[in-house]
């Protein structure tokens, strides 16, 4: 890890203009990612602004939405009695993501701003068509995601909460890497009030919609209707642990057995 | 037995446990000296370049560095030595490049040392490391052994005329190759024994000390075997006398085989500390061990093996390639010979084997022994290509293994070793019964239901352990002895230090050790300490690996306790005025025969330290004595294995539902502790079977499973809760009748697990598949399979 300097923001304001005037500025979060990327030297801030000071931590009903601020622990998700009686396959989710250690450091804003192609929440906000808010605004999950550890967000605008509306119903089944037990493929399937979505992490170069496959829900929701749909593997992952063309056929069975968890 | 009941036999709580799970152990990095300095390896990010020049000026100007050290700095030194020389089929001596302590004009790996920073930090140390200037010029990767073996390719070594290490041949090749002209039906099977790493939880570490008043070195280091150290450095590295240089290896979190080797950052720090004048330390992160410590397995095997119409095994043939890595390694060369193709009988009696094997060079990291080191791969090719055969003849796999299971002992095989002693049938049989093997059908009809497909295979395994007789180590190339040493100090109040030159690093030596002691003089178990892992407290080592501190290590203890009861019985003569061979021994009684006239044990050796009215010209006081035990033979553990696995055809994915392990390792001491070298040693077969490979790109020669997010190590989840028991034939050649069980779990496990996925796939027509066997593996056959059908 090379020096840096570290700034315990008071508040939301004072993180935001710590990382604007910054020359560059990173914001540490669970620093589950943050932190072992310095550690490697493959990330070198100058400047750390630590967000546990600021208060955006908690889950809370509002309306048709569930809204989880962006320091929220995965464990906190898992085990809010609110998120499993709204949106089991959130908690379902997030107690699936890395280990204890990471459970109780690493936070929904620190995973989303990260936007690894192989991270399982990604799947969650579109499959459930949730909103980004930010410190300046607040956007689509599908506007958010832009690509490989690609987000919309600018320099200094921080992720501030994540809003799910709640689905009718809706499952999560996640492939692991054997190794990194990160998505190898991992899908969303929600019925929702706009209808069916089907949002695939892991797969490809950033969580992306599989509109065949929502058609198909759509008409017939059964397990069925998507094992078969040939997903092109073309422009899909491919690493020591699986093929593109695995990672396609893994999306089929990966979908259904969603359906099924319905 | 002692009235605490903490003799032989007893599953003793281990003593080392409170301070492991409390985390006080004392690690090597754990220690640090006064006046300590850092050192950070520069190592290459090339697989194979030209090194045109290094500048460690900017290095050298940062705050806080102190040196920059590089291949000039130890010009006056020897390179990293190798232990075991094998010859050629011509008899010639295999290629034995130069392996300089720092990279020499070329580097040959990635991870291969270049230069060395010392500073008064690890950061500045590390920070500074980067500004080292090193101008490379890259060369092509020599990466896979066929590139290596390939005509155009260039040898590696300047000093060498090709990749090739050796060519070496054991066995009758006239004999086999007739019985397999001749044969009813001939198996044969092309296989990959994957590469590992083998990843022990505390990375390695070392630090050099030098007393210049004294001219005295320390090294602190995390090593299997600090006598090993000490000689391999001292005598052919660095020159420095064996009374001038102490080793320590205190606690050692696991080896695996990879703590086995002298590594050049030992010479590094000693070195080091001498010219600074400081203590040096390095330590190893993850990142760094992936591409440092020695790798293992790494084989590429042709086998064959010839039956007649009955199923009688006639013959068996074996070519295999073993990858050396880029520089040989301690014990390198004798890992896929003499440690490998002498186990190609496994339990069979196959009357005619042949073995060939081909060592090769390549811009990879060294390969050496890791948990198992050759047996694994014998054991292996021999239970996948019976598995494979019986298959094919259509005979059942387990009364094949049982038609051929050698019976009667001791048996000579063709390969060079004399069995003493196993039952392998019993073996079988009590596996068969634990495992529920007779109402397999019935549970693989159940999970077809369930959209599952379950196979069970097995492994009939035996392994060679308490390496080595000194004279049959010798006659094969070892450039050492191997036999062990031990001392046992009794002090003037009765209590016990026992030296013994075998190295815990998670054995539970301290436990085992102390029960033997315990259970011999009949002395409470907790006045007995048991030290290990410094030279200039113990007498002498070799070290442990290869199963084989209680065979070698705990006999030595075993004769030195003899010794102090002979003594005793001396003592005790002259204080109860009888003979001395009127004088009995037990427990922690001297007895004059058919008397009430006793002594305790703690009376004897208080005595002995308090001789005032000794027969001096007949005894001398004190009462500590010193053995050295080297063994007749190796020590033959053998067992079955039994594999449950089924697979999700939607996915390929390969669960382990249930596991059996049936043990042969003659006499046991503590029951607890082998249980749990059996279930560490099945979690890493199982996870060379499954789930752990090497990785290299070939064209670069980077190593792509680098990391834990590529590599993967087994976790609890991966596998089932094991059922294990013994059966007990004891060795008849070592007085405890012990053989080792510290890597049947890694030898026996990969066979098993693949027999069984075989099986699970039988209706999928694959004949061999090779670990580790992922699900897009697995998946990928199955795809295949439907695609054709449909
Ligand atoms: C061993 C291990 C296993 C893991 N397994 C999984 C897994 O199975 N699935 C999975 O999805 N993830 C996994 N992760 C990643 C984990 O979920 C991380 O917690 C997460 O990716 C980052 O969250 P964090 O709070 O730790 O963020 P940090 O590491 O602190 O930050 C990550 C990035 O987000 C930025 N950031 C943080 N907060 C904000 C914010 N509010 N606004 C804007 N930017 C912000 C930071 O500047 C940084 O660039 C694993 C991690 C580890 C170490």
């Amino acid at each position: 890890m090379y020096e840096f300097s570290y700034h315990k923001a008071s508040s939301l304001e004072d993180a935001r203009s710590t990382l604007a005037t910054a020359e560059d500025g990173k914001l540490l979060a669970g620093g589950m990612t943050l932190l072992p990327t310095m550690k490697q030297r493959l990330a070198a801030p100058t400047v750390l602004v630590d967000l546990t000071g600021i208060d955006m931590a908690g889950i809370e009903g509002k309306g048709d939405n569930i809204v989880v601020g962006a320091m929220t622990t995965h464990a906190a998700v898992a085990s809010s009695s609110l998120v499993q009686q709204t949106i089991p396959a959130l908690a379902a989710l997030a107690e699936g993501i890395g280990d204890p250690q990471v459970r109780n450091r690493g936070t929904i804003g620190g995973s989303v701003a990260n936007a690894d192609p192989a991270a399982d929440y990604p799947a969650a906000l579109v499959g459930l068509g949730a909103t980004v808010v930010t410190s300046k605004r607040s956007l689509s999950a599908e506007e958010f995601f832009t690509g490989m550890f690609e987000t919309a967000l600018a320099e200094d605008e921080i992720i501030t909460a994540v809003s799910f509306p709640v689905p009718e119903a809706a499952a999560y089944q996640k492939f692991p890497n054997p190794a990194s037990r990160y998505a190898i493929v991992g899908v969303f399937v929600a019925k929702t009030a706009n209808g069916i979505r089907v949002a695939v992490t892991g797969a490809g170069g950033s969580v992306f919609r599989n509109a065949e496959m929502e058609q198909a829900l759509a008409s017939n929701f059964s397990p069925d209707a998507v094992k078969n749909i040939a997903v092109d593997s073309s422009g899909l992952n491919e690493d020591i642990h699986a093929s593109a063309e695995y990672r396609a056929h893994l999306v089929g069975v990966m979908a259904s057995r969603a359906v099924a968890a319905m | 037995m002692t009235d605490n009941n903490r003799g032989i036999g007893e599953a003793v709580v281990r003593r080392e446990d409170s301070r492991f799970l409390q985390g006080r152990g004392q690690y090597t990095d754990d220690m640090n000296l006064a006046g300590q300095l850092f050192a950070c390896i520069v190592r290459s990010q090339h697989a194979h370049a030209t090194i045109n020049s290094i500048d460690g000026s900017a290095a050298m100007a940062m705050d806080g560095v102190v040196s920059v050290l590089t291949h000039e700095d130890f010009a006056a030194y020897g390179g990293v030595p190798c232990g075991w020389g094998v010859n050629n089929k011509d008899g010639s001596p295999m290629a034995e490049p130069k392996h300089p302590i720092l990279a020499e004009g070329v580097a040959r790996h990635v991870g291969d040392p270049v230069a060395v920073v010392i500073a008064e930090s690890p950061i500045i140390a590390r920070n500074a490391a980067e500004h080292v200037q090193v101008s490379y010029s890259e060369l092509p990767a020599v990466v896979s052994m066929q590139q290596a073996l390939d005509a155009s390719a260039k040898p590696i070594h300047g000093d060498t005329e090709s990749n090739l290490c050796f060519d070496w041949e054991l066995g009758d090749r006239e004999a086999v190759d007739q019985a397999i002209a001749g044969a009813h039906h001939v198996t044969k099977l092309e296989l990959i024994n994957n590469r590992l790493v083998p990843n022990a939880m505390e990375p390695r570490c070392a630090i050099g000390d030098y007393n210049s008043a004294t001219g005295d070195h320390t090294l602190y280091t995390t090593s299997q075997n600090p006598h090993v150290i000490r000689l391999l450095m001292g005598a052919f590295v660095l020159q420095i006398p064996e009374h001038k240089l102490r080793v320590v290896s205190p606690d050692v979190g696991g080896g695996f085989g990879s703590k086995i080797y002298h590594y050049a950052e030992e010479a590094i720090v000693t070195v080091a500390a001498m010219k600074l004048g400081k203590p040096v330390k390095w330590t190893s992160d993850r990142t760094e061990a992936f591409i440092s410590d020695a790798h293992g397995r790494d084989h590429i095997t042709t086998v064959e093996l010839a039956l007649d119409r009955e199923g009688n095994f006639l013959a068996l043939r074996e070519s295999t390639h073993a990858n050396m890595g880029a520089y040989l390694s301690t014990f390198a060369p004798a890992v896929p010979t003499y440690l490998h193709s002498t186990l190609l009988a496994g339990q069979y009696r196959t009357p005619v084997i042949y073995a060939e094997v081909k060592a090769v060079f390549t811009n990879t990291v060294v390969v050496d022994a890791y948990r198992g080191a050759g047996r694994p791969e014998a054991s292996y090719l021999v239970e996948r290509v019976v598995e494979t055969a019986a298959r094919e003849m259509g005979i059942d796999p387990v009364e094949l293994r049982r038609k051929n299971f050698i019976k009667s002992f001791p048996h000579d095989t063709p390969v060079a070793l004399t069995y003493d002693s196993g039952d392998y049938a019993a073996t079988l049989d009590q596996a068969m019964i634990a495992s529920d093997y007779a109402g397999f059908e019935a549970r693989r009809a159940e999970a077809k239901q369930r959209g599952k497909l379950r196979g069970i295979g097995i492994a009939c395994y035996v392994e060679a352990c308490g390496v080595a007789p000194s004279n049959i180590a010798g006659a094969l190339g070892a450039r050492a002895g191997l036999y062990e040493a031990a001392t046992i100090r009794v002090n003037p109040t009765g209590s016990i230090s026992v030296l013994t030159g075998s190295h815990s690093h998670g054995q539970g030596h301290e436990t085992t050790f102390s029960q033997l002691v315990a259970d011999k003089l009949g002395i409470d178990y907790d006045s007995i300490d048991v030290v290990h892992g410094d030279t200039n407290r113990i007498p002498f080592g070799m070290g442990t690996y290869g199963s084989r501190s209680l065979a070698v290590g705990g006999t030595a203890i075993v004769n030195a306790v003899d010794k102090i009861i002979a003594k005793g019985k001396k003592i005790a003569a002259h204080l109860l005025e009888a003979s001395e061979a009127d004088i009995e021994f037990e427990n922690g009684e001297f007895r004059v025969a058919g008397t009430d006239k006793m002594k305790p044990f703690a009376e004897i050796a208080l005595t002995a330290y308090v001789p005032h009215n000794f027969p001096l010209e007949e005894l001398e006081p004190g009462l500590e004595e010193t053995a050295f035990y080297d063994p007749k033979n190796f020590t033959f553990p053998a067992g079955t294995y039994v594999c449950e696995v089924e697979i999700d055809p939607d996915t390929g994915t390969t669960e382990i539902v249930s596991f059996h392990a049936s043990d042969d390792f003659g006499r046991i001491i503590n029951p607890m502790i082998v249980e749990g070298q059996v279930h560490g040693g099945l979690v890493q077969g199982i996870g060379q079977a499954l789930l752990e490979g090497c990785v290299y790109d070939t064209d670069s020669g980077q190593l792509i499973s680098g990391s834990y997010m590529d590599y993967t190590m087994p976790r609890a989840d991966d596998v089932p809760s094991f059922s294990v028991d013994t059966c007990v034939t004891e060795c008849t050649h070592n007085p405890l009748g012990v053989k080792g069980c510290g890597e049947a779990g890694a030898i026996g496990a990969p066979p098993a697990v693949m027999n069984a996925i075989i099986d699970a796939l039988s209706d999928y027509n694959v004949r061999h598949l090779d670990m580790p066997a992922t699900p897009n593996k697995i998946w990928s056959i199955i795809h295949k399979a439907s695609a054709a059908a449909a």
